[in-house]
């Protein structure tokens, strides 16, 4: 198939137009976060640094970051601990309802994020109550690791599928127990992958709202609902804009995470 | 690593360690059952318990006096969900919005990626796909707000529209179809990308030389190959589309979606079971999607 060159050039010219559909949007609220009018019409009477300094002094902004951060910690570690679980036996066994398995996994991303949030929420309310478990963090990491768990599972399954079994047959071969071979052999050659997962599940649950409307008891707040809850107030809209541009700017750090870490996998 | 005698391995191993170790290397079947058990544990008797409980819920009922949960068996939410002309509606509307949502994704996603796998240069193309996924690490109430900020009656696009003479579309359903495409574009972009890179130059050279023009050979080489890979990526587009309300409540201005009258079941009206009847329409509708999806292989492109 050979395409004429004005197809080509329309191709491009299409891509450059859905990049900047997708790029605009995001400079504009970093522009936001400088502008001077309080109701942030377009263009911007004038520029100013004021809500910068005004924001970093938000304790709400703060707290709920720390919280995020904690909520989002704990869900990627029971996550990997799950994901690889699963990522091992399915990778490595037949067995009967393995494809069931495998579907589960997928299942609660799969399904939209108000369904699991009001299963999980009301499951809470009526199993852990009685239990003297209220609504708080810890719910809150049960539940975002639920869907965590499938980016896990993806990358280590994708690992285990190209590493094969030979490594870890010669491992045992010279006389490694199991843990052995897990420890010294198989773990170093997944950790990439449980690196690129990892970092895949904390973003999930860094940025996710729905299920955590529904898992977190009143007084925890995470960022998105720290955000969600200030969106409609007018005088809260300067701390939100810096908010929202400080969360713009530090999306590149995963990105160039993820990029070196495939160049270490690549390389190895 | 030279010396790999057992000595170079940490401690001398307990026995217990060294019978545990034996039992494992001799029996797989204990190990698929150790693998097993705690995700399973999780997400059958915790998750799939949870779905099933709420499934249960939605056949209960609420008492309009004391609020409390009436748990005797009725059709009666599920009545109400089939007759009530509103819901209807609005089931309709919330389908039709994240199909409306799924096609325009495809409709900007497979040109972008054909562009990016197949005619740019191939040292620009992971720059391209880093600036196409780039977008996905940001936050999603953060776009939401900025499109937020863009339709505003005194925001850019009425500034921009201003001397054509037009006008946005402001807040209400466009909007909402505008921002959810918008959100979800990456997650169609990615899967085709993929899907085109895997697909041999050779073969559509070979579709040309054997006389195919350009649109054939989409047709007939490369869209069949690809469309696992789309059905994948509107997995991701319709589901979740079809179960946003944030979105709505945020650039929708007074129009509802299903999620809206779930959320607004629980929170305004304190009737859980009458939020897991409707909650049960997305689920059917999913489950119906995922058995067709299903069939194009289209779960192994996840």
């Amino acid at each position: 198939m050979t395409l004429s060159r004005g197809a080509r050039l329309a191709l491009r010219a299409f891509t450059a137009l859905g990049l900047a559909f997708v790029y605009v949007p995001l400079f504009l609220v970093v522009l936001n976060s400088f502008n001077a009018d309080r109701s942030f019409g377009w263009p911007p009477s004038g520029l100013t640094t004021a809500w910068w300094a005004h924001a970093l002094d938000n304790e709400g902004a703060r707290q709920a970051v720390l919280t995020s951060l904690k909520a989002g910690a704990g869900a990627t570690a029971v996550a990997l601990v799950l994901g690889t679980m699963v990522a091992f036996a399915v990778q490595r066994f037949r067995f009967f309802g393995r494809d069931t398995v495998s579907l589960l996994v997928v299942l609660p991303i799969a399904l939209p994020g108000i369904v699991t949030g009001i299963a999980l929420g009301n499951a809470f309310q009526v199993v852990l109550k009685p239990l003297g478990i209220g609504l708080g963090l810890f719910t809150v990491i049960v539940g975002h690791a639920t869907f965590c768990i499938v980016t896990i599972y993806n990358n280590v399954l994708a690992r285990l599928r190209r590493m094969g079994t030979a490594v870890e047959e010669a491992s045992a071969d010279l006389g490694a127990d199991p843990f052995q071979t897990f420890r010294y052999v198989t773990f170093p050659l997944l950790r990439p992958a449980l690196l690129a997962g990892g970092l895949l599940a904390f973003a999930l649950s860094f940025d996710e709202i729905i299920v955590t409307t529904f898992t977190a008891g009143p007084g925890v707040t995470t960022l998105p609902i720290w955000i969600f809850t200030n969106l409609f107030r007018p005088n809260q809209a300067p701390v939100v804009n810096v908010v929202a541009a400080v969360l713009i700017v530090l999306s590149v750090v995963p990105v160039w995470l993820a990029q070196r870490l495939s160049g270490e996998a690549t390389a190895h | 690593m030279s010396g790999l005698a057992p000595t170079t391995l940490p401690g001398r191993p307990a026995s217990l360690r060294r019978r545990a170790a034996a039992l494992l290397h001799r029996r797989p079947l204990v190990r698929l059952g150790l693998l097993l058990s705690a995700p399973m544990l999780w997400l059958v008797v915790a998750y799939l318990g949870a779905l099933f409980a709420m499934l249960l819920t939605a056949f209960w009922s609420t008492d309009t006096f004391t609020g409390e949960v009436d748990r005797t068996f009725t059709w009666q939410n599920f009545q109400d969900l089939w007759t009530g002309e509103v819901y209807r509606t609005i089931a309709l509307r919330s389908v039709a919005v994240a199909a409306g949502v799924t096609v325009l994704c495809l409709a900007i996603a497979f040109p972008m990626a054909f562009y990016m796998a197949k005619v740019a240069r191939p040292r620009w193309r992971p720059y391209l796909l880093i600036a196409v996924l780039t977008p996905l690490w940001a936050a999603y109430l953060v776009k939401v707000y900025a499109w937020r900020v863009i339709l505003a009656d005194d925001g850019l696009l009425n500034w921009a529209l201003g001397p054509l003479g037009a006008r946005g579309p402001g807040y209400g359903l466009t909007a909402t179809v505008l921002v959810l495409t918008y959100l979800w574009l990456p997650y169609m972009i990615l899967p085709i990308y993929t899907g085109l890179e895997r697909l041999p130059d050779s073969l559509l050279d070979a579709s040309g030389d054997l006389g195919a023009g350009t649109l054939r050979t989409l047709r007939r080489v490369v869209a069949p190959m690809v469309f696992p890979s789309i059905a994948a990526g509107s997995l991701f587009t319709f589901s979740l589309s079809l179960g946003d309300y944030i979105t709505v409540k945020i650039v929708g201005g007074r129009g509802q979606l299903i999620g809206n009258v779930v959320y607004d079941n629980i929170g305004a009206a304190n009737d859980l079971p009458f939020a897991a009847a409707v909650a049960t329409v997305p689920v059917v509708v999913m489950l119906v999607y995922i058995a067709a999806v299903r069939r194009t292989g289209a779960l192994e492109e996840l």
